[in-house]
């Protein structure tokens, strides 16, 4: 199995995030870079089917420098090698530019089966990995908690509304990962010594022939908007609490 | 140049998603701003006497691609389907509800329609004849302001956000050949098994109730429930809970679960990381119950209770239910 993970570098969910006051972005000083949480599952799951099928897997990743600890992180799960996609011209590029320049990384690479996380929880779009699926011409089951390969044959589990629907396609295809699908395991220490060796391909955009373009782009960035302090009830008696609660969801709120 | 304001409509077992107005009603809004129709794309089998209820919220033309093939939705059918019409009626704006569908299908025709795509939009405006697009980044802790360049611009609307507005407009029918081509059809359903406990899905949902590791085991879930059942609303519950097996992970809010945004939010038992917060702030109302007054979740409180959620919860639901008789 030629298996190839797509992981992109995130600021940790830790991070509290700081809108720039001219509103053209975020700060990004102080932020520490992870891997985006839904792409661990993609590499997780990977990984199994490597132990499971023999092959190997390749990351991918557009990113600035940073994002190589990203592509080394996958490495120390047990990743054989990665292609890491640098440019300045990609960076905080919109999903086609990014699904382009994954797509053109891939290209020409031997490849069963391709995983991404369900959505990058920096931007929240949940489009790259359908745009790649369809950049490729791979058909793509997104969301996905369940899957099983035999063969070429692809089964795969995902929640809809108020359902649990199970979807069969064929390999070549993209998956994209939902929790639920696996536990993701640590990088061992073993791991990330090896990590170190292993070889990862640095390329910019020219070397791909791929052309930043931008179809949406955030043109402004804005804080949350702030919320008025709230109301503790007081009290000792929970039972005069939850009444005065209900009576003021009722009628200062409104929403009940 | 391309013009029109559209919105693809969703069907499951026969009816409309209650999204499917909700973006109707946005479109009708943007299209009287600009002077132009409302146009629906409506794929399914046997759909086509549907299209008139489509009128009601503004809807002035649907068309319609009625074959079996697009029962149920599949990624492939409806992204053909879809992307045919819109490459051949060229509209400026095109709109979909950012449900499990809606956000799989637009996502697809980025790809189809070489276009730009704004996900889980909370607000829409019109700037200079354009979408602006308003979407929550890193699950709420900012927002962003979409601008397109390429057409159509489109933007997947979130769930019980935009209000649905009665409006009548004719919501005339007019079929088209979606082209499906068998060879490209490489999706198949299998299996949809439904969830029979008249759960509400929390995306959805415009009460929700939430508990995390303050709830000490499943065993006391039921407490959450019976308040939910008074109150019409879901439950949800902090990763906490989650990870302890506790409940599904289809329950989780917060930035690696799903955001959710109801009229009222109920946290019992839950901390307010950050993590949890990034979920659920864009929440109109929040109430928590914790016994802990230095928990976080009270600084974006509307309403806080201190004290056990054990004795709490249920003079809640008692008085939840005296209320609403
Ligand atoms: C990468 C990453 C992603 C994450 N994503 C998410 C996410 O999507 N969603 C999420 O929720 N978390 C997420 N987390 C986890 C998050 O950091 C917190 O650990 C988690 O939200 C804590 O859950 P909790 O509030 O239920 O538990 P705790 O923080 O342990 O809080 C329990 C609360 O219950 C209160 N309590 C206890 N007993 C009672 C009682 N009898 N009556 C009243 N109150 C009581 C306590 O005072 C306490 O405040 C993520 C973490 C990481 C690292
Ligand atoms: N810059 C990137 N490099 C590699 N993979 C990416 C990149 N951006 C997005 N992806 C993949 O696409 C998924 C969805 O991302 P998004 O559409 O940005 O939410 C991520 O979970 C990654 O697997």
């Amino acid at each position: 199995m030629n298996i190839i993970a797509c992981v992109k570098q995130v600021p940790d969910t830790e991070t509290l995030i700081k809108v720039k006051p001219d509103g053209s972005g975020i700060v990004e000083d102080g932020i520490k870079w992870v891997m985006n949480p839904y792409d661990e599952f993609g590499v997780e799951e990977a990984l199994k089917l490597k132990e499971k099928l023999g092959g190997d897997v390749t990351i991918v990743s557009v990113g600035p420098a940073r994002a190589m600890e990203t592509i080394r992180t996958a490495l120390a799960m047990g990743a054989e090698k990665g292609i890491h996609i640098d440019d300045p011209s990609l960076n905080g590029a919109d999903a086609y530019t990014t699904a382009s320049a994954l797509a053109a990384a891939i290209k020409g690479l031997p490849c069963d089966i391709i995983f991404c996380g369900q959505r990058a929880i920096d931007g929240d779009a949940g489009q790259v990995g359908s745009v790649l699926a369809d950049m490729l011409g791979l058909p793509s089951v997104t969301l996905v908690t369940k899957l099983e390969i035999a063969g070429t044959a692809v089964k795969a589990q995902k929640a809809i509304e108020g359902a649990t629907v199970t979807i069969e396609t064929s390999l070549p295809c993209v998956i994209t990962a939902q929790k639920g699908l696996n536990e993701p395991r640590y990088a061992s220490l073993p791991g990330i010594m090896k990590a170190k060796k292993k070889p990862v391909d640095v390329k910019n955009a020219a070397a791909i022939g791929v052309t930043a373009t931008v179809k949406a782009k955030v043109a402004k960035t804005v804080p949350p908007p702030a919320r008025p302090p709230g109301k503790i009830l007081q009290g000792d008696d929970p039972a005069l609490k939850a009444q005065e609660l209900m009576k003021l969801l009722r009628e200062e709120a409104k929403v009940i | 140049m391309a013009k029109g304001v559209w919105i693809v409509a969703e069907v499951r077992d026969g009816a409309y998603r209650k999204v499917s107005f909700e973006i109707a009603s946005a479109a009708r809004k943007l299209a009287d701003e600009l002077g132009e129709e409302v146009c629906a794309v409506l794929c399914g089998s046997g759909v086509e006497a549907k299209a008139a209820e489509l009128g009601k919220y503004g809807v002035d033309k649907v068309y319609v691609a009625d074959n079996a093939a697009l029962e149920p939705y599949t990624t492939d059918a409806h992204a053909a389907a879809v992307a045919k019409i819109v490459k051949e009626k060229q509209p400026a704006i095109l709109l979909m509800g950012a449900s499990v569908q809606g956000k799989d299908l637009s996502a697809r025709l980025v790809g189809k329609l070489a276009t730009g795509l704004a996900t889980d939009c909370t607000a829409l405006k019109i700037e200079g004849g354009k979408l602006v697009a308003v979407r929550p980044l890193y699950a709420g802790k900012c927002f962003g302001e979409v601008a397109f360049e390429t057409s159509p611009a489109m933007a997947t609307l979130r769930p019980n956000v935009f209000p649905i507005v009665e409006n009548a407009k004719a919501g005339a029918a007019e079929k088209f050949d979606p082209a499906l081509d068998a060879a490209q059809l490489k999706t198949k359903v299998a299996e949809i098994a439904k969830d029979t406990s008249g759960k509400i899905e929390l995306t959805e949902a415009n009460v929700i109730v939430s508990g995390g590791r303050g709830m000490k085991g499943p065993e006391n879930f039921p407490l959450l429930e019976e308040l939910a059942k008074v109150l019409g609303a879901a439950v949800g519950a902090s990763r906490a809970a989650v990870d302890a097996g506790w409940r599904p992970s289809t329950d989780q809010v917060g930035q690696t679960g799903k955001t959710v945004s109801p009229n009222l939010y109920i946290a019992c038992g839950i901390s307010g990381a950050i993590q949890h917060l990034a979920g659920m702030s864009s929440s109109k109302f929040i109430v928590a119950v914790n016994k802990d007054p230095e928990a976080p979740i009270f600084q974006r409180a509307d309403y806080g209770i201190i004290d056990d959620l054990f004795k709490v919860v249920p003079e809640m639901t008692a008085a939840a239910k005296k209320l609403m008789a």
